[in-house]
């Protein structure tokens, strides 16, 4: 059992004749997972790597039944091709690109919402994510496959070496994964958390979840809340930022303390209070999770 | 990217947001000159980045041209210490000279992202001076926010809801109404992360304008805004940061003594906490980057160097697209290069670990490796505290 993706999902890749695009998608398609179209303006009708080339989502969604699609086009153009492969029906988009413009993003925020306003909704995950996998099915995005391994435990993250390093724990301690989720490092993104954990509550094959998040934003604190009332499986969560000064964006354009809100100290709090179990050290988190599980 | 206050209210300027007359100078003359044609008396205001300037003594009132020249000498070149800048304070480089305006009230405007939401935000209140985080603070519901759906802008009697909720009536309230279409207007169109407007002043004949203002920008909108990208001021940030930021290093200056390199923000960030954990302090946040190259690894090495605070460094790499081969290339390359004096913990993990610490091994370079997370933040803080012991001050790499 996994969450979104898995063995049957048809990915196209847009942006798929780039130096990334390339790179990524054939490592996605040694993995495992079915890339049966490239979307590229243009180069229509052509054939890279063997995998079809076409002019827009809608013509390669027509010819191929793409049914997922993985985002590498330059920040200025991403959030564009994110409406054009909702409006093309396409059900799961992970947009790996990171540095769209925060306007570009409401907007493309705000198509996507009026497509599900008229029961066309889509699921976006990122943008500035490494992607999802449901390890052994179907790997779509930058993550390293081979860390992974299939099991029972939901990743959800927002960053993305943090996340390979939970995974490395998990998978070094004999706990594979379900699927494993990067929502991203922008301040809008898609997929939030409580998104990724009322599908991870659904799920039969989930039997715990591990919860990264960072400073900035009220994500965390928001899906504490709903974990508290919701949701019954352990969950591990660690935050990083827990010495960033505040003020200073560090790295990702969501990671910074403004106004003396989204300390790590305060998601920590609220995190804990929902029954959560938290770590200081992200070298803690395999362990933590494998205790949580009575393994 | 920030702007400075006179930078912000030109650009606000452009889309009809009223503003007081004045002129930007770096000459107590030419201030003067500007007082002068300004009807005599002025405000002669420091532009530091930081707030909280009038506390400082940055902000002074003339009564006349000579008042204005004398106080403007006085200003440019000081050092001004606020509670925003830190006890280092800032260089004054150039001065704002405005028009002095009579003030009946005092109020609160601010544009910015409510991030739950995804949504822009106005939010207002009477409180004008304040911060607006004292403000929410003290009483929450002094402040009024109106989310705006960015596709069809801020309707007409939205801007009405926030104009009545400040108490504005008869001639400003309209005038009111118009300053916050236009600054609405001025925030999406320059892709501005931040509008402040603190204090929005009322005269006393009911005009209403930008007493001051604070604009911050989206760095990732900057390539289709050229002429905002042309008032970034260097001189107003880290020097390290805008060397590092020229390798396209993520890097930023704190003030412990391990200096770090890592990959991934996410990353970068829960090192710093190892560290922290560990009973050490980290002295920077540097991320290298997903496809650091050679040369990156080396120059981001030599930023990390050149703060004399950093008495030891870690390295902590998890290769999933990177390669630990290459980092350790770039690691072997550095320490040659510039003949290391302080101890680099590594640790290695991911895509071609093998090949990365044999290189560090075959370098019979005194690097020392490290086995998982703890062991590195352990092994650093302890190399860090014995160096500190033993030689507390170290010349710093010159870049």
């Amino acid at each position: 059992m996994s969450v979104w993706v898995g063995k049957s999902t048809r990915l196209l890749v847009q942006g798929l004749t780039g130096r990334e695009g390339t790179f990524h998608a054939l490592a996605c398609r040694d993995y495992g997972t079915q890339v049966v179209a490239g979307v590229t303006p243009g180069k229509g009708g052509s054939t890279h790597e063997g995998i079809p080339v076409f002019d827009t989502v809608a013509d390669a969604v027509k010819a191929t039944g793409a049914d997922a699609s993985m985002i590498f086009v330059p920040p200025p153009f991403a959030a564009d091709a994110i409406v054009e492969a909702a409006d093309a029906g396409v059900a799961v988009i992970a947009c790996i690109t990171e540095g769209i413009p925060i306007n570009d993003m409401l907007r493309a925020r705000a198509a996507l919402d009026r497509l599900s306003g008229v029961g066309r909704g889509v699921r976006l995950i990122g943008p500035n994510c490494p992607g999802i996998i449901t390890p052994g099915e179907c790997k779509i995005g930058i993550m390293p496959g081979r860390i992974h391994k299939p099991g029972t435990v939901g990743v959800i993250s927002r960053s993305g070496t943090l996340t390979y390093e939970a995974v490395d724990q998990l998978t070094r301690l004999g706990l594979g994964q379900s699927t494993v989720i990067g929502i991203g490092g922008d301040p809008v993104n898609g997929t939030s958390f409580i998104d990724c954990l009322k599908a991870f509550k659904d799920d039969a094959g989930t039997e715990a979840v591990v919860l990264i998040g960072e400073i900035g934003g009220m994500a965390e604190e928001e899906a504490a809340c709903w974990v508290a009332g919701n949701f019954r499986k352990p969950v591990v969560s660690f935050i990083a930022g827990q010495t960033a000064p505040p003020g200073r964006r560090m790295g990702h354009a969501g990671a910074i303390i403004a106004g003396g809100k989204g300390t790590a100290g305060e998601k920590m709090k609220a995190l804990e209070a929902a029954g959560i179990g938290v770590v200081r050290s992200p070298a803690d988190i395999g362990r933590k999770v494998k205790e949580m599980l009575g393994r | 990217m920030k702007v400075h206050e006179y930078q912000a209210k030109a650009l606000l300027a452009r889309f009809g947001v009223a503003v007081p007359r004045g002129e930007v100078t770096d000459s107590p003359a030419e201030a003067r000159e500007i007082a002068r044609r300004l009807g005599g008396s002025a405000v002669i205001k420091a532009q530091i980045h930081a707030g909280g300037r009038g506390k400082g003594g940055g902000v002074k009132l003339a009564k006349d041209p000579e008042e204005a020249h004398d106080l403007a000498k006085r200003i440019l070149g000081m050092t001004l210490v606020t509670p925003q800048t830190g006890p280092g304070g800032r260089v004054v480089h150039k001065i704002l000279v405005e028009e002095a305006l009579d003030i009946a009230r005092e109020l609160y405007l601010g544009v910015t992202l409510d991030r739950s939401r995804g949504l822009p935000v106005v939010m207002a209140s009477r409180s004008g001076g304040m911060e607006i985080e004292e403000v929410a603070a003290k009483d929450p519901t002094a402040i009024v926010r109106e989310a705006i759906d960015p596709s069809t802008g801020m309707f007409p009697y939205q801007a009405r809801t926030v104009a009545f909720a400040l108490g504005l009536t008869g001639d400003s309230f309209k005038k009111g109404v118009a300053f916050l279409q236009a600054l609405f207007r001025a925030y999406m169109e320059t892709d501005a992360s931040l509008a402040e407007i603190n204090p929005l002043l009322v005269t006393k004949t009911g005009d209403v304008l930008a007493l001051d203002a604070k604009m911050n920008f989206d760095d990732n909108a900057l390539f289709r805004h050229p002429d905002i990208r042309e008032m970034r001021d260097l001189s107003e940030e880290d020097p390290l940061e805008v060397e590092a930021s020229r390798f396209g290093l993520n890097y930023i200056k704190l003030d412990g003594n391990v200096g770090c390199m890592v990959n991934g923000a996410g990353l970068a960030m829960g090192t710093m906490d190892l560290v922290k954990i560990a009973g050490g302090e980290p002295a920077n946040f540097l991320d290298v980057g997903g496809g650091a190259n050679e040369e990156q690894v080396k120059n981001a090495f030599r930023i990390i160097l050149s703060d004399r605070n950093v008495k030891a460094v870690l390295i902590n790499i998890f290769g999933g697209i990177m390669r630990c081969d290459i980092i350790a290339n770039g690691v072997v390359a550095a320490v040659r290069e510039m003949g290391l004096s302080i101890p680099v913990v590594v640790r290695l993990e991911g895509t071609n670990v093998d090949q990365g610490k044999a290189i560090l091994r075959e370098s019979n370079l005194k690097i020392t490796p490290a086995d998982g997370l703890t062991d590195a933040a352990t092994k650093v803080v302890a190399a860090a505290s014995a160096a500190s012991a033993t030689n507390p001050s170290r010349p710093a790499w010159e870049i």
